[in-house]
């Protein structure tokens, strides 16, 4: 990933760009990191506290480019109408902005399994917390090493 | 900056050692064998597993979004013939293994498949010409390539096609860019060596028109050909150009019995 | 028309948990990147997606920046009964695009 400019005036295009249904990036610190994750997931979860478990993130311990990454994330969940996962949240620590995406499931997905591609702009953790019906939230994270193309243009 | 610096201080090493290696300083590699037949390997072989996986699946490859459009375009009728009311079914116009065919000399000029396609549509559809590099030409030669996915190159580098050929095999020799550096340096003599976090291919061509990482999207071997030149410094040649086309030649005589992986992924 | 491609069963037995597989065609532009002239590219991303099951929302995802381009997703939902699978895509603009396939369930 280049990184010939300042990721500063990259946030601030943002925010005046992006208002609808971006509101946490308003509120988000400029540069990326653990804490900028917490934020995040504070203001999405309303400040609820994250139990660590349940939450399975699978992404390849090494990464030849960062640009697209193979992930998945597991939530051990019976899915029934009395127990199931309403939402899913996927987090990067180090990336400019700290959400990935956010996945909303429920008790007619069967099974409480995503996969996508997502982009890391360097080595890092990425983080997951699934809120469950019952209002509890679960968390768990997996770290990849991204390494540099050689010939960076 | 610094990464930039880091990356030049790699490939001056590199270089160095190069001309230290080889005993006695080098006059002109033109001399120098070609990569050993029981050496070729793919560049598939120096992904990570990950991305070889994503080649080989056969949903999820992005580069299949490209040949689905190619698809549709083949065979799209308008106030023109569509280009399957000419290539269809068996016989000689079927596209089957057509695209591990070229480089080749068509009418006294050394054509490739994005030359070739163009030439059916002025000429044969009476529409105007692709641009390099555009969405349809892309997607085009995306479809007609993956009809030779998993056949063996088939080019001739003898009779009016040899001067090409030798003028392709003289730009893999050559030195270039401002750190003077010629492709078999890198990709006969380092080859599966690390440059910093990147394991060097023998820059073979055949997975491409293909999907590269570094692009988020899909291109076709001049991109790439003008991405290795720029990254030794050098001022790129315009896709198309017959000089690339003629590197093209050599690559594709040079990859021997490497089979066409087009759609690619490749870094 | 941007491309899609959808890999979903044809046919299911009811209470079947399926596997859906979505991948669109789009640069999914971060905002962060710069042209040759060293402006920079506006952001241009996919915002939201929707698995609409005989028009029930099944699956719903937010994408950010960080959803790698010509995003693909993989998603389960239970086969309940024959019909239609629309899968949507929204990007920032409103403009949409959709696929839709169907299901037979036995």
């Amino acid at each position: 990933m280049s990184q010939n400019h300042p990721v500063k005036f990259g946030r601030r295009s943002m925010l005046k760009v992006g208002a609808a249904g971006v509101g946490s990036l308003v509120s988000a610190p400029l540069l990326a990191s653990p804490a900028a994750v917490d934020a995040s997931i504070a203001d999405l979860f309303d400040g609820r506290v994250a139990q660590s478990g349940r939450v399975t993130v699978k992404i390849p311990p090494i990464t030849e480019n960062g640009t697209s990454v193979a992930f998945r994330v597991d939530v051990d969940s019976p899915m029934t109408q009395e127990d199931h996962v309403l939402r899913i949240a996927v987090f990067a620590e180090e990336n400019p902005v700290p959400d990935i995406a956010h996945y909303e499931l429920g008790p007619r997905a069967g099974i409480a399994s995503v996969e996508s591609r997502i982009r890391m702009n360097g080595s890092q953790r990425i983080r997951a917390v699934a809120e469950m019906n019952d209002g509890s939230l679960w968390t768990g994270h997996a770290f990849s090493i991204v390494t540099l193309a050689a010939c960076l243009l | 900056m610094l990464h930039s610096l880091c990356r030049n201080i790699s490939i001056l090493s590199l270089l160095i050692w190069s001309a230290f290696a080889s005993g006695e300083e080098i006059r002109s590699f033109r001399d120098k064998p070609d990569l050993p037949t029981s050496e070729i390997k793919s560049g598939y072989e120096f992904l990570t597993r990950e991305s070889r996986m994503l080649q080989s699946d056969d949903f999820a490859n992005p580069g299949l979004l490209w040949v689905d459009r190619g698809e549709i375009l083949f065979h799209e009728e308008g106030e023109h013939k569509s280009c399957a009311s000419c290539h269809k079914g068996q016989g000689n116009y079927t596209l089957a293994g057509a695209a591990a065919t070229f480089p080749k000399m068509v009418s006294g000029r050394l054509t490739n498949l994005e030359v070739q396609i163009n030439h059916c549509r002025v000429e044969r559809q009476r529409l105007v010409a692709f641009e390099y590099e555009s969405e349809k030409q892309l997607s085009l030669t995306a479809y007609v390539a993956s009809l030779s996915r998993g056949m063996p190159y088939q080019v001739s580098i003898v009779g009016d096609a040899r001067p090409s050929f030798t003028k392709g095999r003289d730009y893999f020799f050559q030195r270039r860019g401002q750190l003077n550096l010629a492709c078999t340096q890198c990709h006969d003599d380092n080859q599966g060596k690390l440059l910093r976090g990147d394991r060097i291919s023998q820059g073979h061509p055949n997975a491409y028109p293909g999907y590269r990482l570094e692009w988020q999207t899909f291109g076709s071997l001049h991109r790439r050909i003008q991405d290795c030149d720029v990254g030794v410094k050098a001022a790129p040649f315009e896709a198309g150009s017959t000089t690339y086309i003629e590197l093209e030649l050599y690559l594709a005589w040079r990859a021997k019995y490497l089979l066409l992986e087009s759609p690619g992924i490749r870094r | 028309m941007l491309m899609i491609r959808i890999k979903a069963p044809v046919k299911a037995t009811k209470g079947q948990v399926i596997e859906l597989k979505a991948m669109i065609q789009h640069k999914m532009e971060t905002g962060y990147r710069r042209d040759k002239y060293g402006r920079q590219i506006p952001r241009d991303i996919l915002r939201r997606f929707e698995c609409l099951y005989n028009e029930e929302v099944v699956f719903r995802a937010q994408f950010f920046p960080a959803v790698a381009a010509n995003p693909i997703l993989t998603f389960y939902t239970v086969a309940t009964e024959s019909g239609f699978l629309v899968f949507r895509w929204v990007d920032e603009a409103g403009v949409e695009a959709f696929d839709k396939v169907e299901l037979e369930v036995v």
